[in-house]
């Protein structure tokens, strides 16, 4: 079967894929890059579409300008909204999600209807959940009426076009929030594991704690996180914070997407024999006390792919936003929608390159030690 | 008589029930309200009644909605059949080689293919769009169909690999002692074994790119636009008659939802092959 007429065979059937996907993904990666040091469409002399345009190398003046320019301050709220919905939606989809899949856990009757109802949003567009959703949040109706159903008052919230910011941090603070909870997160861990005799992940979680402590003083952050041009004017106009406006885009976020959770979860719950429970009940475990100290321990691989997966989606959103408060709406701007309007309505090609190269970043950011880990456990 | 025990049981399940109910009430409520808008005479409808049933059936909305979608929704189904073809038959034979092959590099090249799964498309979007422009395919069924298969090939490629390493290489080697090549083995072993495999991939890429908005919205030209632009379009703007974008998003999600009630098995398992081991 090996022999060498078969396995050039074998390589000739991927070689399509393998140069598409190296044009498709990796060429074209380098060219974003590329362009994000360019002056493409940044230039009035030189019209973005035009047939022969002329471009020239700014090295990294489009990404100087997301970090400081005040007329890029909506780059800086697009990365503090990102924060924001990543982590409510990831928390949030997280936690219901496993709270669906232990209530299916309990021998339910009927089990498939509930897992279908809980999981069918996932077969929707995000166009499709956004338009309807949209609806939902009207400030006058829909969920804000839902407590007259039951003869309570109705509420007033103004989901998508809420003014509030709530949260408020200071931006030019943010390597010194990172550095604080960076520095005491690592701190607790090497001392917990090193009270459990760890001595190796202590270590390590030591060793980044100082780093992160050397990274500050040494004044490295001065470099990524540039000062900005005019602070009290960005302030005024951008103020810095979570956008009330997208708590409602969340509550859809979270609607769509904790089924996914919970069916990962199930399938996790299924893996765990089910000699293992019985013993703990054995040994005077409760029910609640199987949850604790058996099936959520062996579940951590599947909260920690499952938040992975939902936080690469959450850096990555744009259809969402764009179906439930319009590509324009500066309260709820994310990276991806700048990308769109900078890109395609503005014809900025630079600087939504810029964009996307950042975002491109974050994603790898967590991705690439995903898949790696996955990959190699697999093997 | 019922012992405590069981009394504390009982309780707890009615519990875990009712915990449920509420649970698939709050599910279902957006689906109940997009329906009873959609039926809804246009008159009639207003924030105050969201919650209202109509009192009477107005069923041309989905009429109207369907003429408003006009050409995008045969474009979708052109689009996402084609591309779904496409990626599936490569994504198999990318999985049987991967799987079964050794081939140069693998280690490194697999890892390579799933990482265009997970990068974010709007880093690749504007060197496309120059690209797509290039070949003349910019903003055209062909085009987007391209562009849908190249993406979808690192999920199908992981799909029917991890679905092919089921199968015992002990049943290639027999077949391989008994003279079969590459394509014998594909044929009369392989392929046979992958019917499961093809639903669940056609399945997957099928409501993927059906449901997809980006390459949608910025890679198609107005006579070429796929399902949800025309969705996004219905309920865009400010002054929105609501039983029009009601209507279409029944008539955008119909398609999946069936899909998915009818075959909810095979979509959950592609669902979860995207967490890449499942």
């Amino acid at each position: 079967m090996r022999n060498r007429r078969d396995r050039t065979i074998a390589f000739l059937m991927v070689l399509p894929t393998l140069i598409l996907i190296g044009i498709f993904v990796y060429f074209f990666i380098g060219k974003a890059i590329f362009t994000s040091t360019t002056d493409w469409g940044e230039n009035p002399q030189q019209p973005a579409l035009a047939e022969n345009v002329v471009t020239s190398d700014v090295g990294l003046q489009n990404y100087d300008k997301l970090m400081t320019n005040v007329i890029q301050a909506n780059f800086r709220n697009s990365l503090a909204n990102t924060f924001f919905f990543t982590l409510f939606f990831v928390v949030g989809s997280t936690v219901l999600g496993m709270f669906l899949a232990i209530l299916l856990d309990q021998r339910i009757v009927a089990e498939g209807f509930f897992r279908t109802v809980f999981l069918f949003p996932m077969a929707l567009s995000f166009v499709v959940t956004g338009t309807i959703w949209r609806w939902l949040l009207q400030p006058s109706g829909g969920i804000n009426l839902l407590p007259t159903l039951v003869g309570l008052q109705p509420m007033h919230f103004n989901w998508l076009n809420s003014k509030e910011t709530w949260l408020a941090f200071r931006w030019e603070a943010v390597p010194q929030y990172v550095t604080f909870v960076g520095f005491a997160v690592l701190t607790i861990i090497a001392v917990r594991r090193a009270l459990s005799h760890d001595w190796r992940t202590a270590r390590f979680a030591a060793a980044a704690a100082v780093i992160i402590l050397l990274v500050f003083v040494a004044g490295l952050w001065n470099y990524v996180w540039l000062p900005l041009d005019s602070a009290e004017a960005e302030q005024a106009i951008a103020p810095k914070g979570f956008n009330a406006a997208l708590l409602g885009i969340i509550i859809a976020a979270v609607w769509q997407m904790s089924g996914y959770v919970m069916a990962i979860f199930i399938a996790g719950i299924r893996g765990i024999p089910e000699d293992l429970r019985e013993a703990a009940r054995v040994d005077g475990c409760g029910e609640i006390g199987v949850y604790r100290y058996i099936i959520l321990p062996q579940l951590s691989p599947f909260v920690l792919s499952a938040m992975i997966v939902l936080g690469h989606i959450s850096l990555k959103i744009f259809d969402l936003v764009f179906a439930m408060a319009g590509p324009d709406n500066a309260r709820t701007v994310v990276p991806g929608m700048l990308v769109y309007t900078k890109g395609f309505r503005q014809n900025s090609f630079a600087s939504a390159s810029a964009i996307a190269v950042i975002m491109l970043f974050l994603v790898a950011l967590i991705i690439v030690p995903y898949l790696w880990t996955q990959l190699r456990s697999s093997k | 008589m019922v012992s405590a025990e069981e009394f504390k049981r009982y309780t707890l399940r009615t519990f875990i029930y009712v915990l449920l109910l509420v649970g698939t009430l709050l599910f279902l409520l957006p689906v109940y309200v997009v329906v009873v808008t959609s039926l809804k005479d246009p008159a009639t409808i207003n924030l105050a009644s969201t919650w209202q049933l109509p009192t009477t059936l107005h069923w041309q909305s989905y009429q109207e909605a369907i003429e408003a979608f006009g050409p995008r929704i045969w474009n979708s189904i052109t689009l996402s059949v084609s591309a779904t073809i496409l990626s599936s038959i490569l994504g198999s034979l990318n999985g049987y080689v991967f799987s079964k092959w050794r081939i140069p590099g693998e280690r490194l090249l697999f890892p390579l293919i799933l990482f265009g799964m997970f990068i974010p498309y709007q880093a690749i979007l504007i060197p496309l769009f120059q690209f797509m422009r290039g070949i003349g395919l910019y903003g055209t069924i062909p085009g987007l169909v391209i562009i849908h298969t190249v993406y979808g090939l690192p999920i199908t490629t992981l799909i029917f690999r991890n679905f092919y390493t089921d199968i015992p290489d002990e049943m290639l080697e027999a077949a391989a002692i008994d003279g079969a090549g590459f394509f014998q083995i594909y044929t009369q072993i392989i392929f046979p074994l992958s019917i499961a495999g093809f639903v669940v991939v056609i399945i997957w890429q099928f409501t993927q790119i059906w449901n997809e908005f980006l390459f949608a919205v910025t890679m198609t030209s107005n006579a070429y636009e796929p399902i949800t632009v025309g969705l996004a379009r219905l309920a865009g703007g400010e002054a929105v008659k609501w039983n029009l974008p009601m209507a279409g998003a029944v008539v955008a999600a119909l398609p999946p939802l069936l899909i998915y009630i009818v075959m909810g098995r095979y979509f959950i398992r592609g669902l979860l092959a995207g967490s890449v081991k499942g």
